[in-house]
């Protein structure tokens, strides 16, 4: 049991490179790129883990299932599905905010229509200001929806605004800030316990030194 | 949704083909005669019960009830669960026995249906109910009794984690005592798992460094005894006193029942707070990504029913067991074909009568026509036979 790896779901792309460099901060052995390899399975003895490489939204749910024993993942993607997970760790990178997003002439409209990646996350947050709205799930370049008249708001996630100005929109307001979190299951949070505790401790001192 | 094809059946419920039919059934008749062992008598209450009633009293969330109307407009629900139930038949059926007493349940439950893989909608559980012993000494039994169940069920592997509703309410209560709402908030994110979210607002309110540090340490109360040592420094006022001194009892006695390799301290572990009162528990089999028992202290619910009482219970989620022990090697029986034709049916069915009552074989009966000979009978290596795709042990002819 002792020499079994630890398995961590890591997200894909963008946050892949922010996490494993933090992974290495605190101390573990991890090459530096192979995200770009193919491979969707990496073992690490050397860090006592092993990687699987998943798409950042499906992290929790390899996580719940007991898949993973533990993976990174957005605060966003936590938000939006709602998974059965323990939420260990902020680890403070890939730090943006989810907002709404609309034209700067917006007006309050007679049938808002809201478009977004985050149906669930956009939904919840309008009902607890009282408003109700359409959601219109899309899959990515929500920025389109205001432009064309699909909607006329969007709920997207914000890093530096360009994208937004670029296309002549304007963020209207914070929903909340999103970093990515460490998580685990529920089984492997109790029976690798230590192994997990020391993983949180070690990043936790990486995330103090910054 | 479009009409279903022939094959579909409601998301979230299964069939169950002969093998693992009868690896459920070995499970279950394992862990039954295991509590029976230890005094626990099966009860079976019915699949359907009103909502206002146990539907109400269940630990299980309104929107995850199976709700169906009744002809008169009645709202009923499939259980969720057999804990409820039971409270309401100790309270009427059962309320002149005296108690302790000790009940034992299987029976498949119910859950609103969702749309997705493992979000079962019907799932078997194996449980028992201690109504009416209030001690560390039943809490102690009940968790003994769930390791000896996890072992009879054969599950090698397992830890069962404790904790106690009382320790962090009573701590949340002594920090925060002019502050329910921040309370309310702080056992949310506890319960949703969130301790990032636990953490950020507790850093947020306006309490000195020390109930901070406190407050969060909690976050590592996991471990061994040494944990009930811990909490003993930071439990201040009586009820977190009073759990973490029950909780030190039921250790206790737990050594007595020799199971402590398997049982772990897991003070962040929470249930449903207006459910549980006590100490509760929890089983996790390597191999597995979800529980396959939980159970705890309900003291509150009974009276609900009108007969107030403690009870403990717990149970085991026999068909996620199933998927982690090995397939069971029970003795098939000997299988015998018995073909015959209408000249000799007499003797062939009274020979299959005898089979099957004097020696147990299971035994099945194939008529074939007058003159019509069976010539597909073959003799496989391991010396059973072959009969138009089946193996049987033996085949015997009354056919001509």
């Amino acid at each position: 049991m002792a020499q079994e790896l630890l398995k961590v779901a890591m997200p894909k792309g963008r946050i892949y490179k922010q996490a494993s460099k933090l992974f290495r901060e605190a101390g573990f052995e991890i090459p530096e790129d192979f995200d770009d390899s193919r491979k969707l399975i990496i073992p690490l003895p050397e860090a006592g883990m092993e990687f699987i490489m998943a798409k950042p939204a499906d992290v929790p749910t390899y996580v719940e299932y007991g898949a993973a024993d533990v993976g990174v993942v957005g605060k966003d993607v936590l938000m939006e599905e709602n998974r059965g997970v323990y939420e260990l760790l902020d680890l403070g990178i890939a730090r943006c905010r989810m907002s709404v997003i609309g034209l700067p002439d917006w007006k309050p409209a007679m049938h808002p229509r809201i478009a977004t990646k985050y149906p669930n996350v956009a939904s919840r947050y309008f009902r607890e200001k009282g408003q109700q709205v359409e959601v219109i799930k899309l899959n990515g370049s929500i920025e389109l929806a205001p432009l064309i008249g699909l909607a006329d708001r969007i709920v997207d996630m914000v890093e530096s605004g360009q994208t937004i100005r670029e296309n002549g929109l304007t963020e209207m307001e914070k929903m909340f800030d999103v970093t990515s979190r460490l998580i685990a299951n529920r089984v492997s949070y109790r029976l690798k316990n230590d192994t997990i505790q020391a993983l949180c401790d070690r990043l936790q001192l990486a995330i103090e030194r910054k | 949704m479009s009409k279903p094809k022939v094959f579909e059946k409601p998301s979230g419920v299964k069939d169950y083909l002969p093998e693992a039919a009868s690896k459920l059934r070995a499970i279950e008749w394992n862990v039954l005669q295991c509590m029976d062992r230890w005094g626990y008598r099966q009860i079976i209450t019915p699949t359907i019960e009103y909502y206002d009633t146990v539907g109400a009293a269940s630990s299980t969330a309104n929107e995850r009830l199976f709700k169906l109307l009744d002809n008169k407009g009645t709202t009923l629900v499939l259980r969720s669960e057999m804990t409820a139930p039971i409270a309401r038949v100790v309270s009427s059926l059962l309320k002149d026995e005296a108690l302790p007493l000790r009940l034992s349940h299987h029976s498949n439950v119910f859950r609103a249906i969702e749309e997705e893989a493992g979000r079962e909608a019907e799932f078997f559980q194996t449980g028992v109910e201690l109504v009416g012993d209030g001690s560390a000494e039943a809490d102690a039994e009940v968790v003994a009794l769930a390791a000896a169940c996890l072992k009879a069920a054969g599950v090698n592997q397992f830890k069962i984690a404790l904790g106690h509703i009382g320790f962090l309410n009573g701590l949340l209560n002594f920090h925060l005592s002019d502050r329910s709402e921040d309370e309310h908030v702080l056992k949310q994110y506890l319960l949703q798992r969130d301790y990032v979210g636990y953490r950020h607002y507790l850093r947020s309110l306006p309490l000195s460094t020390e109930a901070k540090e406190e407050l969060e340490s909690i976050l590592r109360l996991r471990g061994g005894q040494g944990v009930i040592m811990e909490a003993e420094q930071l439990a201040k006022d009586d009820q977190a006193k009073a759990s973490i001194r029950h909780l030190g009892e039921v250790w206790d006695a737990l050594q007595a029942y020799d199971v402590i390799d398997q049982v772990q301290i897991d003070l962040t572990m929470i249930g449903n707070f207006s459910y549980y009162t006590g100490l509760i528990f929890e089983g996790y089999a390597a191999e597995l990504g979800f529980p396959v028992c939980s159970g705890g202290r309900y003291d509150n619910l009974l009276a609900q029913f009108g007969r107030p009482a403690p009870a403990t219970g717990f149970a085991l989620a026999t068909n996620r067991i199933m998927q982690v022990t090995a397939d069971h090697a029970e003795e098939k029986s000997y299988r015998v074909l018995v073909i015959y034709n209408a000249a000799n049916r007499t003797q062939a069915i009274q020979a299959a009568l005898n089979f099957r009552e004097k020696h147990g074989y299971a035994v099945e009966t194939q008529y074939v026509g007058e003159a019509q000979l069976p010539d597909s009978i073959s003799v496989n290596d391991n010396q059973t036979y072959l009969y138009h795709g089946n193996v049987y042990d033996d085949i015997l002819r009354f056919d001509n």
